[in-house]
């Protein structure tokens, strides 16, 4: 079995090596994941401290990117919002993958009424956006970063769901699923050992661009403040702050904006080289 | 080639016709006679004698409504529906001599029965009244003739015609008091022409209207809750003015524009860090001057407020009379805010700061938490709409800290009250207060107002802020809007554009 599956690794491995935009989407959203990290142990200042006599500087040795209205540094509050955006596009596309999945196997492998019913119950919750469930969550346990995972978190659970669904139904058909069921295999054991590996590539590839949307679905509930609380700092609220200061300093506009445009380019760029490389479908075109 | 030809011909000649038009047109052309202005909060409705919100007065204010007095420009108490009063000898007994010939706008007159209907409206047991204390000293209101009425007070108080200028004590018909909130019928110059939720309240001038004949036709209150969106609709032209605008930072571009007049003026807006005196930890006298001591004011106006705002030290406006400087009373000091906190065994404090919408708030309040986290208070900044803050803090009294602006004029009575929001019970406020109340003369009122402001610094109720700035930006052709804000309000009696 090894012996078997080296070789394909390995040519995995090289084709990934010269894929331009799979290279250039792990790269910046390594960087983006590092400089995340880095916050944890260093920052050159510290985002939450307010230093009014210093507000608006332009960029210096001390502070690279300046500092805000408050005299934060701009440059610390970019790393720790990196956090923010990842953690929460994380959890969010975790909880996608941890409910949609399981719901689109199931009702893959039930169809008939259950399956009716989970699909339908999913298109139910997909026709509301994360914004108006970030609202209503807002409404009953007040604004915050769990908010907005949760709320992202739900918009993603039909994603998946319709995903696994797609990719499970027509492998039900195949031979070896045939065989599986003619040995006495039960669903669930199926499910487990033969429909969910087979679709696994295309889940990692989805969640790969479901983190895109999470970081741009995070700065845009920050933006309108539902997201995560000062003084915790987030490229979404930095954006809307900055926002009256256009004429003053673009540049409080400008950092926050480019980095939500980095981080989400890098991250599609990501996903759609894993899709070049992972899909099967496209890989037995080729 | 021909038909073409003409088509320049016809054209040529309809321009030169148009353009001779606009030539001669221009000398006859009047001055506007429509305003448009932006407000940054939707009223919840239209009755000022029903609910306390300052965007209820900044609508109908001596626009569609009026009172026995009202208060002008410069915060003086000038006659409005009554003429003149007298005082009795004892300072209990006033007497009102009512305008003739005043109309509502549904064409029912204005006379005694009227004062006396609102009046007892206003203090009766089961009255909604915003501001009942302002009518609690009132014993009766007799109607002499329908030209004169009278007030017997339980006690000499020399602020009944100051208070009866408030928004919250205009008169009202008593055939449509109930439909006020949607449908307000008053004596002012103006009556509602159109209520758009959302958009926009839109006043139209009343004929008929009993006094000075007023120069607009028609005013709009157009809503625009966002301050970049303030900024753009002023810039475009799509509002003419913003009386109290949002935005601090933008005023130096809105100067640097000849199109604008920027007006910087005084509110009567005393901002406050409230805290709730009536639970842990700020039940404790040490803990709320810690409090006060680890703010410092200067940088909070210059962080949250582009250095707009005057710092106060106690509930009183620098310009009101009787106003004594205690911004000196809990200088700067964490290092002292540190010890008062050990001392009253606080330390590791956690507290939740509540900011309702406007801005003052929102950015003062994250200045503040990191002002407190710097003295080793954890805050958690939970923000609210208005609605929910004034359930959850105004009524259900369920905080520990907030920060919101007081506008109305002279109100150190909120402090004396039972139940009012920060639970500051304090036996001898109360006396002294009632003292300040009863007094008629001139020199011991304004010797209590001090005492007054004294001791609610001394007890540190709350940690007090800044005065609230009325940043008003308007079209440098428009006339007549106030510079101040004695009260909420935007009469727009004086209002017109130059020609």
């Amino acid at each position: 079995m090894s012996a078997t599956m080296a070789p394909g690794r390995r040519r995995l491995a090289i084709r990934a090596l010269g894929h331009p935009s799979f290279l250039l989407g792990a790269a910046i959203s390594l960087v983006v994941a590092a400089m995340a990290l880095l916050s944890f142990v260093w920052t050159p200042h510290d985002p939450t401290v307010l230093d009014i006599a210093r507000k608006l500087q332009p960029p210096s040795a001390t502070h690279w990117l300046g500092t805000d209205q408050y005299g934060r540094d701009v440059l610390s509050m970019i790393m720790h919002g990196a956090v923010t955006s990842m953690a929460v596009s994380f959890v969010a596309v975790g909880i996608g993958l941890g409910l949609g999945v399981p719901l689109g196997l199931l009702a893959a492998a039930q169809r008939g009424l259950v399956g009716e019913a989970v699909m339908r119950a999913n298109d139910f919750v997909f026709a509301f956006p994360a914004l108006i469930i970030a609202i209503m969550l807002r409404d009953i346990f007040g604004p915050g970063a769990v908010n907005a995972m949760v709320a992202i978190g739900i918009f993603n659970v039909p994603v998946f769901a319709r995903l696994a669904y797609g990719a499970a139904l027509p492998l039900w058909t195949r031979e070896f699923v045939m065989a599986a069921r003619v040995a006495g295999k039960g669903g669930g054991l199926i499910t487990l050992e033969h429909i969910l590996p087979n679709m696994l590539s295309l889940v990692i590839v989805q969640a790969t661009i479901q983190l895109s949307l999470g970081v741009l679905a995070e700065a845009a509930l920050s933006y309108v403040g539902l997201g995560v609380q000062p003084p915790a700092p987030s490229w979404g609220r930095m954006l809307n702050e900055a926002q009256t200061l256009m004429a003053l300093a673009p540049r409080l506009a400008l950092v926050p904006g480019l980095a939500i445009v980095v981080t989400v380019m890098g991250l599609n760029l990501l996903g759609d080289g894993l899709r070049d490389l992972l899909d099967p479908r496209l890989a037995r075109e080729r | 080639m021909y038909r073409r030809l003409m088509q320049h011909l016809v054209r040529g000649t309809a321009a030169v016709a148009v353009s001779a038009g606009i030539l001669l047109g221009t000398p006859a052309l009047a001055a506007r006679t429509d305003v448009i202005l932006g407000i940054r909060l939707e009223p919840p409705h239209l009755d000022p004698t029903a609910g306390a919100a300052a965007a209820i007065a900044e609508i109908v204010y001596n626009n569609v409504f009026q009172g026995l007095t009202r208060i002008d420009r410069d915060g003086t108490v000038k006659p409005s529906l009554a003429e003149r009063w007298e005082v009795s000898e004892d300072g209990k007994v006033y007497t009102f001599h009512l305008r003739q010939g005043v109309k509502f706008h549904d064409g029912t007159t204005f006379d005694a029965e009227d004062v006396k209907f609102s009046l007892d409206r206003a203090r009766a047991a089961d009255s909604v009244n915003p501001q009942k204390g302002l009518f609690e000293p009132i014993d009766t209101v007799e109607v002499v003739d329908p030209q004169t009425v009278r007030i017997t007070l339980k006690r000499p108080s020399g602020s009944l015609p100051f208070n009866l200028g408030w928004a919250a004590a205009v008169i009202v018909a008593p055939e449509s008091a109930a439909d006020n909130k949607t449908a307000p019928v008053g004596t002012g110059p103006f009556k509602l022409a159109e209520w758009v939720k959302g958009d926009h309240v839109t006043l139209t001038r009343s004929d008929g209207y009993w006094g000075e004949p007023v120069a607009l036709e028609k005013a709009t209150f157009k809503i625009i809750g966002d301050p970049t969106a303030s900024f753009a609709a002023l810039m475009a032209g799509d509002v003419d003015a913003f009386p109290i605008f949002p935005a601090p930072e933008n005023v130096p571009q809105f100067e640097a524009d000849p199109r604008f007049t920027v007006v910087v003026g005084d509110t009567e807006g005393k901002t406050v860090l409230a805290m709730n005196n009536g639970k842990k930890p700020f039940d404790d006298i040490r803990v709320r001057r810690a409090v006060s001591h680890a703010v410092d004011r200067k940088a909070l106006i210059e962080g949250a407020m582009y250095g707009y705002g005057k710092p106060i030290g106690s509930h009183f406006a620098p310009q009101d009379k009787g106003y004594v400087d205690l911004t000196g009373k809990y200088p700067f000091d964490p290092e002292k805010a540190k010890a008062l906190l050990k001392e009253a065994g606080a330390e590791n404090l956690s507290v939740r700061l509540v900011l309702p919408p406007p801005d003052y708030a929102r950015r003062g309040g994250e200045v503040l938490a990191a002002q407190l986290r710097n003295v080793g208070i954890s805050v958690e900044i939970v923000p609210m709409e208005w609605a929910q803050w004034l359930s959850e803090v105004f009524r259900n009294k369920n905080f520990d800290m907030t920060v919101v602006s007081h506008v109305e004029p002279l109100d150190l009575d909120i402090y004396a009250r039972d139940d009012y929001y920060f639970g500051y019970k304090d036996p001898d406020y109360r006396a002294l207060y009632e003292r300040f109340v009863a007094s008629t003369d001139e020199s011991e009122r304004l010797a209590l107002l001090g005492q007054l402001q004294e001791k609610l610094a001394d007890d540190a109720v709350n940690a007090w802020l800044f005065l609230l700035p009325k940043i008003g930006i308007w079209d440098a052709r428009l006339e007549g809007l106030w510079e101040n804000t004695p009260v909420p309000a935007n009469d727009l009696t004086e209002v017109k554009w130059r020609e």
